[in-house]
């Protein structure tokens, strides 16, 4: 979606806010909503892409306006809530309804230990060969779509080189709508900084981006 | 997900109390009284990013491949394999390519689209990184990025950014600091800062420099 959140290359924001020997987190209520809505994700009624599109879809003047955690509160109840995992009734009385069932136990200190080094991987072993080759160069696509993906605006309709092949990786743009992963082949794609900015940008400089092969074509 | 906006009422987090710690207070404890989160496996979730999750590990791993040169080909050659034997894998670092800065290449990293960060390495990631100043500017103006954090590179440098749009995470390999030929890989450890492993930053030289 052609969201706020697609920030690259976007000016006038000023400097970047350093602050020095910054705190993990600046307040209490930062690491328990960080933790809170990591470990709803462990009901799996979301995966990470899904969990990425809440925020893009918050209102764009909270997206830009909000701290971070502060958006991933709006995200864990806007999930929440879609999920049915709460009702909007208990959302505003601030407690369960009556008589509503209580959740099969929840992930534990130690279930939450023994996932962490494992995480979610998400490569995926596809027939598929991939179509591209680290050498090759490429044309992304001049459309995105109106939901969740990861073809930032800066980089639609450019012409870049293959520089790593990473695999095939779920496919953001499918896994979204929870329905399957779609696998696809994922490379590393380099861009002149100049062929995307113009004279401003210094020649040698570059960006590279991973894309997924759908988003790219040969280039012409 | 995509079409299911909550029109009319406005996003429901207006619902909850205005201030952030009633509202994630709030949030909370209906999870917490609904059965859904454990109040223990919270506090086991902070105290991992803030006292065992952070750039120290990160530091590690930079710290052994300027020591060992087998070990820099290792994370060359898979670095998701090469860091978990130090011990550092897992949720956000699934995925992990090293990328190595050089007098001609300098790389610095990135993530346009959201707040994209190495955990198992680095932890979690600090305000800027996830600023729409950082977020915006870096892919575009990097020296004048740099310049935010008072890091000048040679004219003749060329600056590699790295954008993190998938599951794969970058960790930049900072250059060993003139004068650190005799020290150990503990006493390089605590040169690496968190921003040098980022880009932003270069390792610190001994002496303070």
């Amino acid at each position: 979606m052609d969201g706020v959140h697609d920030l690259g290359g976007l000016e006038g924001f000023g400097p970047v806010p350093v602050e020095a020997d910054e705190p993990v987190f600046h307040h209490d209520w930062e690491g328990r909503m960080f933790a809170t809505r990591l470990l709803m994700g462990f009901w799996r009624k979301w995966n990470i892409d899904a969990g990425r599109h809440s925020l893009e879809r918050l209102p764009p003047a909270d997206y830009l306006s909000m701290t971070y955690y502060e958006k991933w509160a709006a995200s864990v109840v806007a999930l929440s809530l879609a999920a049915g995992l709460i009702t909007r009734d208990e959302l505003v009385a601030g407690h369960p309804a009556a008589g509503a069932a209580k959740a099969t136990p929840p992930v534990d200190a130690d279930g939450f230990l023994s996932f962490l080094p494992k995480g979610r991987p998400s490569a995926r072993d596809v027939n598929a060969l991939p179509a591209f080759a680290v050498g090759d160069w490429v044309r992304t696509a001049r459309h995105g779509h109106s939901g969740h993906t990861r073809l930032p605006r800066y980089l639609r309709d450019c012409e870049g080189e293959i520089v790593l092949h990473h695999g095939a990786h779920v496919f953001p743009d499918v896994a979204v709508t929870l329905t399957g992963e779609a696998p696809q082949h994922l490379y590393a794609v380099r861009f002149a900084a100049r062929d995307l900015w113009g004279e401003d940008a210094e020649a040698g400089h570059s960006v590279t981006a991973d894309l997924w092969e759908s988003y790219l074509a040969p280039a012409r | 997900m995509a079409h299911d906006h909550d029109h009319g009422d406005g996003h429901p987090h207006a619902l909850l109390p205005p201030e952030p710690a009633l509202r994630v207070r709030a949030i909370e404890t209906l999870l917490v009284e609904k059965g859904l989160v454990d109040p223990a496996a919270i506090d086991a979730v902070i105290d991992t990013f803030s006292n065992r999750i952070g750039p120290q590990n990160g530091a590690r791993v930079v710290a052994r491949a300027w020591s060992d040169p087998a070990y820099l080909e290792r994370l060359r050659a898979d670095a998701t394999v090469a860091i978990a034997e130090l011990g550092f894998s897992g949720m956000q670092g699934e995925h992990m390519v090293v990328v190595e800065n050089s007098e001609a290449v300098h790389n610095l990293v990135v993530c346009t689209l959201c707040s994209c960060y190495p955990w198992p390495v680095l932890g979690v990631p600090p305000v800027w990184y996830k600023s729409s100043e950082y977020r915006a500017r870096a892919v575009r103006d990097p020296r004048g990025v740099l310049a935010d954090f008072g890091v000048t590179l040679p004219a003749e440098t060329k600056i590699r950014i790295w954008d993190s749009t998938a599951e794969i995470r970058y960790l930049v390999i900072p250059r060993r600091p003139a004068g650190t030929d005799g020290l150990s890989e503990d006493e390089l450890a605590a040169l690496v800062s968190r921003d040098s492993m980022i880009g932003t930053g270069f390792a610190i030289s001994p002496g303070g420099a």
